[in-house]
């Protein structure tokens, strides 16, 4: 799974994710970004696709393979 | 500490705390790896989840469009971290230099940051907030238990409090079809935040959307049935709304009462720091080894007159930790201020609702693009002569302008014509935000003065 999270302050609604991975990035009225928080690893590409065309760089995805070091009451 | 090799020996082996395992409290933790901190490094959450996003709770997850136990933050870097996770932190020893927690342990840092942020304020009596059906929403487990709720089709959906969240429920609910009833104790939704000209749109926004819409009214009692589920809601205006759901939307408390007696500058208004992000104690002394950042943090912003701001926005609380963190391991000439133009988003009925800067602060607003009556325009908000804020509905591209101006405390009303001329007029017009002592939901911003602990100050715009 990849996580996804979108800079909404930064994002104006040019809406390039949602040409290039529409299964993830929809316009929710006018302007409004709507998006998958989780997506399939399949679409790490596709996802890598829609970030970069972003014009303000407002798509952030996970840069590191978090499993490893998730959670847990650990000590 | 300058030159004697002690901020490299706290790069190399010390013990960093982060008390607060969410937005702020991640970032932070990215950021302290990112330059250069190879030391200790313990996560503490009072929540059993690792970090997550919030904002979707409020939209994707109400619309039945993601899982609430889906929205984990992604990971910028590897932290390397000791998680504590479910366990809250009861009590910080400042002089021994440990944070207590709620199991008994205690955890010894070197340098600590406070990212506890805020927690939903819950309906005030006790009985009636326990019934079945009543909820809250801010973490991942109250949208979680929320939308199984509305997914099993409740006949009305009762929201109390017609601010951001309360706005952007109502409107998922709606986007369900659901009968929706929203109580609001003032003149109209979001006029805490944005002031009666605006918040007039954003009741047409609801009513228009099938809301029902009551403004002006309190809601005195819940009523449960013999099982303990919630089954109605009585108002102050005499009538009754019956109703499986009630989702209470009375803003946010700052977590800062794990650090009563400990000395930090910390009380309902969230912990007073430097613009560095460096905690004062109660006696108005800056430490040098206890950082704040996000919601429960507050500290002087120059484009403000260095008055005290908190924020319990997204992203203030990203920067205001990636500053915090920078600072937590840096010389003080290397330390940087956190002055970021304040910024919030939110989307409702259709609608892209953004703005920059302190709406709240402005007494007077000028429509200068757009028309109300479309809802789509952008307002500036005007104090003491200069543009202190702008509210974009659905205009989100010209904001950037607006920050400009406001950045550079230009004149208001602003000297440039309209961009468009379909404008509702030249002339700025009363803001109309409600009197400061007249209790509604507050604006997610706050300025205030300088006693951290200080129950009796208020937002108290210059009217």
């Amino acid at each position: 799974m990849v996580r996804i999270a979108v800079d909404l302050n930064r994002c104006q609604g040019y809406a390039q994710c949602a040409f290039l991975a529409p299964e993830i990035f929809t316009l929710h009225g006018e302007e409004a970004l709507l998006y998958a928080p989780e997506a399939d690893e399949a679409q790490r590409a596709k996802l890598a696709q829609a970030a970069a065309a972003c014009p303000v760089q407002a798509i952030l995805v996970d840069a590191v393979d978090v499993p490893a070091e998730a959670v847990s009451d650990a000590r | 500490m300058l030159g004697d090799g002690s901020l490299e020996r706290l790069k190399r082996e010390g013990r960093i705390v982060v008390v607060g395992a969410s937005l702020a409290g991640l970032r932070a933790a990215e950021t302290l790896r990112a330059e250069g901190f190879e030391g200790s490094l313990t996560m503490i959450g009072d929540e059993p989840h690792e970090p997550y996003d919030r904002p979707p709770l409020s939209k994707q997850v109400l619309l039945g469009r993601a899982a609430a136990d889906r929205t984990a933050l992604p990971r910028l870097r590897s932290v390397d971290a000791t998680w504590r996770l479910g366990v809250p932190a009861t009590g910080l020893d400042m002089a021994a230099g440990r944070v207590r927690l709620a199991d008994g342990d205690e955890v010894p840092y070197d340098r600590l940051l406070i990212a506890t942020g805020v927690r939903a304020r819950a309906w005030p009596r006790e009985a009636e907030a326990e019934l079945d059906g009543v909820f809250v929403l801010r973490t991942r487990d109250d949208s979680a238990a929320l939308a199984r709720r509305l997914e099993e089709g409740p006949k009305r959906v009762l929201v109390i409090g017609a601010g951001f969240t309360g706005s952007e429920i109502a409107s998922a609910c709606r986007e369900r079809g659901l009968a929706v009833t929203v109580a609001e104790r003032g003149a109209a939704p979001l006029v805490g935040a944005l002031g009666g000209v605006v918040g007039a749109v954003a009741a047409e926004m609801q009513r228009e959307h099938g809301v029902d819409l009551r403004c002006g009214v309190m809601v005195t009692a819940l009523e449960g049935d013999a099982s303990g589920r919630v089954r109605a809601a009585h108002l102050s205006d005499g009538s009754t709304v019956e109703t499986d759901i009630v989702i209470v939307s009375l803003g946010a408390i700052r977590n800062t009462e794990w650090l009563a007696g400990s000395g930090l500058g910390a009380g309902p208004r969230g912990i007073a720091c430097d613009a560095g992000c460096r905690a004062f104690d109660i006696r108005g002394i800056v430490t040098d080894d206890i950082y704040a950042a996000g919601d429960v943090a507050r500290s002087p912003h120059p484009l403000f007159g260095y008055q005290f701001l908190s924020l319990e926005h997204w992203g203030n609380a990203a920067s205001q930790a990636r500053i915090a963190a920078h600072n937590m391991i840096s010389e003080s000439t290397d330390r940087i201020p956190h002055m970021e133009v304040p910024a919030f988003w939110s989307s409702q009925f259709g609608v892209n609702i953004k703005s920059v800067g302190v709406p709240s602060l402005g007494t007077e607003v000028l429509i200068s693009q757009g028309a109300l009556r479309d809802h789509r325009f952008i307002g500036v908000y005007g104090y003491q002569g200069r543009v202190i804020g702008a509210v974009a509905f659905d205009q989100a591209r010209w904001l950037p302008f607006y920050q400009e101006l406001i950045e550079t405390t230009a004149a208001f009303p602003p000297p440039f014509p309209t961009v468009d001329r379909r404008s509702d007029g030249q002339r700025p017009v009363d803001a109309d935000f409600p009197d400061p002592s007249v209790p509604t939901h507050g604006p997610t911003v706050t300025l205030g003065g300088y006693s951290p602990a200080d129950r009796r100050m208020t937002f108290t715009p210059a009217h």
